[in-house]
């Protein structure tokens, strides 16, 4: 309980920088106890480094952090690393540093993982950057923690895209926002009077396609978030939506109703050339590719209800894949490509829910209100969604083991869709 | 309110059809049947005008369906008929309730939209139509249950 109050306050003291903030709402019973010992020579610093590692390590699930009045030293160097100190706190891992700034005015974060247990180093490294960039400093080291412990490689540096509606009409009222995935440093690509929706990042992470109304009517279009220079890719009548991008990067799979019908089509970038890839009365929508770049998962109503298909380009006969629960939608493949993520709905309230593409198997992840839009870490180890919270859109977390949520609440209007990036770099 | 407004709106609706009225009776003191003709095509317009707007230009759905209504119909016919005596291009906005996925709801909006453009085909109508979808990015009203998802399933026709 007092962690749990500690572990509000900072991530209080952070969201100051941040139009989002983040609630834990579970915790997980099996998470790694962990001490992030305040780095030496980083009083005074515009970032408290020691506060954003704990806050990253939180959010995964797999551990819990010591709170800083807990910690009987503040050791910055091996030597003064007791590891008997540290056994009775019940801590499993520590990790210590200390800052160093440059001539040429960087500063060099070196730091140090400890395995009490067996009372030994288990790696040291340093990491560097400007003033602007300490945020960047300290992902980086959860990163590389997180890695050294799990074997799984940290999303703590990665970055998020979502929309935000002001709900105030207005030029700005809907707002692509891109930021760190812990909320941080939000950045609004594109404010505009009309809806903003769909964004989707390219798997090079270097542009994001996404749909806008700015013309009155639905169009897709390719930001790149570097330089915001935008370039429209579609102007059909009717729907221009659902944009995802192959695997390799060069084709948008979309949806097009110029046709009469709510259909998938496959557009080349390069040439903006289309291939039809369905054909029925119904909806087809919400296309996403497979892992090998052949076949598209894809939502439709062909069956009476919304149900998600796969279809070859090649030979583009549509097979369904859900079975279980009277609504699956806006299906998204997972990184190792092996399962789904959707919007299911089961006796009338919206889940996020995984299924094993082979077996069929479904899991439920999430269980609060209106949940949609899921988005996986491009590790496959968590999800981000859109959901609600007191009548407002919040963004919401879960791991894919379900062992920890939190959700991210907007200090203004609606936030939803979040999208997050792949590993950058 | 709203039928306050409705009956107001009938009330100068057919005093304007009596002093069109009144204007073409005196016209008709020099015999020409002639100018009869379209004072009545006029007044039927006009007539069918207070029809369309009585018939109101939203029309609700059930949740995911695009399956138009009895009222719907009995609606749509009225605009018909006002739009093949006056035809003018027309829009038509599909919207649906927050509930499901985004791009899903906007295929849907998209749907009811061209189940009532189609219905306005059949009867009649050749106006340009265009056809535009909203999903749930527009409710018309902001409540989370099914008081406010009724009203913005929906299609407005602009």
């Amino acid at each position: 309980m007092r962690f749990l109050t500690f572990l509000t306050l900072t991530l209080l003291a952070f969201s100051a920088h941040a139009v989002l903030t983040v609630e834990i709402t579970k915790g997980s019973s099996k998470a790694t106890p962990i001490a992030i010992v305040p780095f030496g020579n980083t009083n005074g610093l515009p970032e408290d480094l020691q506060d954003i590692v704990s806050a990253d390590l939180e959010r995964s699930g797999l551990f819990r952090t010591t709170p800083k009045t807990d910690m009987l030293s503040f050791p910055t160097t091996q030597k003064e690393v007791y590891y008997r100190d540290w056994q009775r706190l019940g801590v499993s891992y520590v990790v210590i540093g200390g800052m160093t700034l440059q001539p040429d005015g960087r500063y060099n974060l070196r730091y140090e993982l400890y395995d009490v247990l067996s009372g030994r180093q288990v790696f040291n490294a340093n990491t560097m950057g400007a003033l602007p960039q300490l945020r960047d400093i300290a992902h980086a080291v959860s990163d590389a923690v997180y890695e050294k412990i799990t074997g799984i490689r940290g999303i703590f540096s990665t970055k998020m895209v979502y929309v935000e509606d002001l709900k105030v009409a207005g030029p700005g009222r809907f707002r692509l926002v891109y930021a760190d995935i812990d909320g941080a440093r939000e950045r609004v690509l594109l404010a505009s009077k009309l809806p903003v929706l769909s964004p989707s990042w390219s798997h090079r992470g270097d542009r994001i396609a996404y749909v806008s109304f700015e013309t009155t009517r639905p169009a897709i279009y390719i930001m790149d978030p570097a330089s915001g220079r935008k370039q429209q890719m579609t102007n059909f009548q009717g729907l221009n939506g659902a944009p995802a991008w192959s695997p390799d990067d060069s084709k948008l799979a979309l949806v097009l109703s110029k046709d009469g019908n709510p259909e998938i089509y496959v557009m080349e970038i390069a040439s903006k050339q289309l291939q039809r890839v369905t054909d029925h009365f119904g909806i087809d929508t919400e296309p996403n590719f497979s892992a090998d770049g052949r076949s598209v998962v894809f939502t439709s109503s062909r069956g009476g209800s919304p149900q998600i298909y796969q279809v070859g380009l090649a030979n583009g006969r549509p097979e369904r894949l859900t079975f279980e629960g009277e609504y699956n939608a806006r299906p998204r493949v997972t990184p190792d490509g092996k399962s789904l993520v959707m919007v299911h709905r089961e006796n009338g309230i919206f889940h996020i829910a995984s299924q094993d593409i082979k077996t069929g198997d479904m899991r439920i992840l999430t269980e609060t209100l209106l949940d949609e839009s899921p988005s996986m870490a491009p590790n496959g180890a968590m999800l981000m969604y859109a959901t609600q919270q007191q009548g407002k859109g919040v963004l919401g977390a879960v791991s894919m083991d379900a062992g920890v949520k939190f959700t991210m609440p907007s200090r203004q209007g609606d936030v939803r869709e979040p999208a997050w990036s792949p590993f950058l770099k | 309110m709203l039928n306050t407004f409705k009956t107001l709106f009938t009330l100068i609706a057919v005093l304007g059809l009596l002093s069109g009225c009144s204007k073409n009776k005196a016209k008709t003191v020099t015999p020409a049947a002639s100018t009869e003709a379209p004072a009545a095509t006029g007044n039927t317009t006009s007539a069918l005008r207070d029809a369309a707007m009585a018939a109101g230009n939203v029309f609700y759905f059930e949740f995911d369906s695009f399956v138009l209504t009895e009222q719907t119909r009995a609606a749509l016919m009225a605009h018909a008929e006002y739009l093949k005596s006056e035809p003018r291009s027309i829009r038509l906005e599909g919207h649906a309730d927050e509930r499901g996925s985004r791009e899903y709801n906007m295929a849907l909006g998209e749907k009811r939209a061209a189940a009532v453009k189609d219905f306005l085909a059949t009867q009649g109508v050749s106006s340009a139509v265009e056809v535009v979808s909203f999903g749930e990015e527009q409710a018309a009203e902001q409540g989370h249950a099914e008081a406010s998802w009724s009203k913005n399933r929906r299609v407005e026709l602009k």
